[in-house]
């Protein structure tokens, strides 16, 4: 037991304004006061009962008339039903988006198809709203998260790819782009419009068509893209959209017929779609999982780490592959970063994903819910120690509850494994050096955090750590204009920026 | 020149290839060809060889024929090399790959007799193809200081944070070296990777290894640090596939590899996201031509090997 950290509590429901002494929040210290209800109104978006595939440019239903359930998770309740793709209707997708891309989205000028991106980009601001609530209803995130991230975000990414539509000559100099042709892309359930967005705008600016498969537990937002497409005049074609299982998904990228393979999910679904590409020319993009390091040293301002620490791990319920979900943190500050994380912990609101006041929601789903709990309680069976702040979780609905693993050592599985919830574990370090090598010692390099207020410090971690994006004094930002994507076993290639375009063209000579 | 010859000893081996073994009545000393692993030249620790041939048959040498553990002492030496390489300043890389084209002019005759007879080309050919891989050099190396400048990014964020992208040398390479060119495909393939930071692990061609282990000797009198770049020669189908089963390779050229083999071969690799380098879809081994500059001097060929790390700092007082 570390000195300063206190034992695992259990959990019980309280009331009253004072915190009970035994939760560990301080003598006297305030508890949260209670927020009245700001639900979000469902009616700006209005759901229909069925949404079918969407396939050169038209609603159509799956060729074996099958349909799957997409639940809300925040109340288990079904939400639409969405055509289930077959192979079949997966092969007419790769044929419809061949058909575009020779005949009409290869050919059109880059300030044309620039044009397309842009009006998206309008209509998707402008539909904002239902593409929050949608988003927050199908995946469990909070309101707050799909209103001001996610969907701002999505519109801005085609904001950024319209523009370089016709400007790709400047992004290769010496070099003519050319488009790869179809893409084959998988997004998973986390961000599901914003992945269908980083998936998509690049594509399509480059002059490449697409077929999408989405998760199949976050389909709707995808659907509901399909609508701006038609809005947007978009030819029929370049945008297909097939949910369905994962086997949908492997049928799509192991097709003879497409040019580019994009995905984002877990490693190890990423390595089987690797093998799908294997001996075949296709080009091929991974954003996989990630075990990232928060580093806290001891000059950082703490306040402003505990922020950036709780904005890591339980953002988007920590179902973020570019999660901080191992917290290391110098020796000498530990315990009163702890105490402080502790106190903050205690003003995190948990509950429906539609009130304006959560912070954490729904976990997207009940297997990713019962994952959670196992690893969390392979934590616990190792011998680390839990922390959860009291808090009342709804009844129905799959929730779990901000958590905090101290005495942690790199051999518990919750320091090695991606957990994909709302799980921090917290390791400490002394020296740079150490911290370096156990922030490295994964297999995984997507992201890290660095906290500090040496600038010479930051740089000289920011070249040790092997990750594609090290945030120094913030964590979780994200922006069109900024590369994302892994070293090591986080996958290959990036998203976003001048990068991202590299993903969807061939270069030719002049 | 003696009648080609289908024996399978080796009767005739001689370092410049044109000179008869006993010219002048002096006995030539003859090279032996060996592996070059962490900057010294072992044997196989297998102690296999194989006939090397000319392109007319005429046996030339005994090489090593590596082994798995070869390829692993190999990659070890790559791996603890490797951060030390990537540390060096950019300008002082492409100074050490310039003075590797610098020795390669030095003993260039050599390299001409050896490519030519490797090869089949006549002189004035191989004299050209020899030309061209020291030129290359050259290319490559002024790429040291200059690659970050073209392919990082400050990126203009929407929000108060200062935001910017750079290129990082991704780890260990393993280049499995074009089949016909064995040197000029060599170094063609070889120098991107090693220019961006990279440690390398080459599988020399199989039929024509020669003139690679006579490049490690350029490279170990050149200032390229032991173990920065490791050659083996070997067998290809023995070799390739534990090369792309080590988990501590990071990238994979599979330009060289035979492509009856290379679906397997990238099976394997993927079970660690391994990066794999491939030819141009529609291009051979056997037709790509070397000399051809615009098709051989790619900067994209060295951002394959190159990993892009943003990073964010908020702006404020």
């Amino acid at each position: 037991m570390m000195p300063g950290v206190t034992e695992t509590k259990a959990l019980r429901p309280w009331s009253g304004d004072r915190a009970p002494a035994d939760w560990g929040l301080g003598d006297g210290q305030a508890v949260p006061w209670e927020y009245a209800p700001a639900p979000e109104s469902k009616d700006v978006v209005s759901i229909k009962p069925r949404y079918g595939l969407f396939i050169d440019g038209r609603e159509v239903n799956a060729s074996d008339g099958g349909w799957f359930k997409s639940v809300n998770p925040a109340t288990e309740e079904v939400i639409a039903e969405v055509a289930r793709a077959t192979p079949a209707d997966v092969d007419r997708a790769i044929r419809a988006a061949r058909r575009a891309q020779k005949t009409r989205w290869g050919n059109l000028p880059g300030r044309e198809r620039a044009k397309y991106l842009f009006r998206i980009a309008r209509i998707l601001q402008e539909r904002s709203r239902e593409f929050a609530v949608l988003e927050s209803m199908d995946s469990g995130k909070p309101i707050k998260e799909s209103r001001d991230v996610d969907v701002p975000l999505v519109a801005n990414h085609f904001w950024y790819y319209a523009g370089w539509a016709d400007k790709l000559e400047y992004a290769f100099p010496g070099r003519v782009a050319k488009p790869l042709g179809v893409a084959a892309q998988v997004i998973p359930w986390n961000f599901p419009l914003l992945m269908l967005a980083w998936k998509i705008a690049p594509a399509l600016a480059a002059g490449n068509t697409v077929v999408l498969k989405p998760a199949s537990t976050t389909p709707l937002s995808a659907l509901l893209f399909a609508e701006v497409c038609q809005q947007a005049d978009l030819p029929a074609g370049v945008v297909n959209i097939v949910p369905g299982p994962s086997d949908i998904g492997m049928h799509l990228v192991s097709s003879p017929n497409v040019d580019k393979v994009a995905f984002t999910g877990s490693t190890g679904v990423g390595k089987l779609i690797q093998k799908a590409t294997a001996g075949t020319n296709k080009a091929l993009t991974l954003e996989l999982g990630g075990k990232a390091a928060n580093i806290v040293f001891e000059d950082a301002a703490l306040d402003q780490a505990v922020e950036g620490i709780v904005n890591g791990i339980y953002f988007n319920q920590g179902e973020v592959c570019c999660a901080g979900s191992r917290l290391l943190v110098q020796e000498s500050v530990q315990d009163a970063l702890i105490e402080k994380l502790k106190d903050r912990l205690s003003t995190i609101r948990v509950g429906d994903p539609l009130d304006k006041n959560t912070d954490v929601g729904a976990i997207n789903s009940k297997a990713q819910l019962e994952k959670i709990t196992e690893l969390v309680q392979a934590g616990v069976d190792e011998g680390a120690d839990m922390y959860q702040p009291a808090c009342d979780l709804p009844e129905r609905g799959y929730f779990f509850r901000p958590t905090l693993f101290t005495n942690v050592a790199q051999s518990h599985r919750i320091a090695k494994e991606e957990i994909f919830g709302p799980v921090l574990s917290v390791l400490t370090f002394r020296t740079p050096d150490e911290a370096v090598e156990k922030a490295n010692n994964t297999p995984y390099g997507l992201s890290a955090g660095v906290w500090t207020e040496k600038g010479s410090r930051i740089l000289w971690m920011v070249r040790k750590l092997q990750a594609g994006v090290v945030w120094a004094n913030t964590f979780n930002r994200f922006d069109p204009t900024s590369p994302f994507g892994g070293y090591k076993e986080s996958g290959f290639g990036r998203e976003g920026g001048m990068h991202g375009l590299h993903a969807y063209v061939k270069l030719e000579d002049r | 020149m003696a009648a080609p010859r289908r024996s399978r000893s080796v009767t005739r081996a001689s370092s410049n290839g044109r000179t008869p073994a006993t010219a002048g009545g002096r006995v030539e000393v003859r090279k032996t060809y060996k592996l070059y692993i962490g900057g010294q030249f072992p044997r196989s620790e297998s102690g296999r060889s194989y006939v090397v041939g000319a392109a007319d048959g005429t046996p030339l040498a005994n090489a090593v024929r590596a082994s798995r553990k070869d390829v692993r002492d190999a990659v070890r030496a790559a791996r603890n090399a490797f951060p030390g390489w990537a540390e060096r300043t950019a300008m002082n890389r492409g100074q050490v790959l310039y003075r590797v084209a610098e020795l390669m002019e030095g003993r260039r005759d050599q390299f001409v007799a050896e490519v030519a007879q490797a090869e089949g080309l006549r002189d004035d050919r191989a004299r050209e193809v020899v030309n061209r891989a020291i030129d290359r050099w050259v290319w490559y190396a002024g790429w040291a200081d200059k690659i970050a400048q073209v392919l990082g990014s400050s990126n203009p964020v929407a929000s108060d944070f200062f935001n910017f992208t750079i290129p990082e040398p991704t780890g260990v390479v393993g280049v499995v070296a074009p089949e016909p060119s064995s040197l000029l495909g060599l170094v063609s393939r070889l120098a991107p990777p090693l220019v961006a930071g990279n440690a390398v692990v080459v599988l020399a061609s199989e039929t024509r290894p020669l003139p690679a282990i006579t490049l490690t000797e350029v490279l170990a009198t050149s200032d390229v640090p032991a173990g920065v770049v490791n050659v083996l020669t070997g067998r290809k189908r023995e070799l390739v596939p534990v090369l792309a089963a080590h988990v501590d390779v990071d990238a994979l050229d599979v330009w060289g590899v035979p492509d009856d083999l290379r679906k397997d071969v990238e099976l394997v690799a993927a079970d660690s996201v391994m990066r794999i380098a491939r030819r141009p879809a529609g291009v051979t081994d056997a037709r790509f031509d070397w000399l051809d500059d615009r098709a051989s001097e790619r900067p994209e060929w060295i951002a394959a090997y190159l990993e892009m790390k943003t990073v964010w700092h908020p702006i404020g007082v």
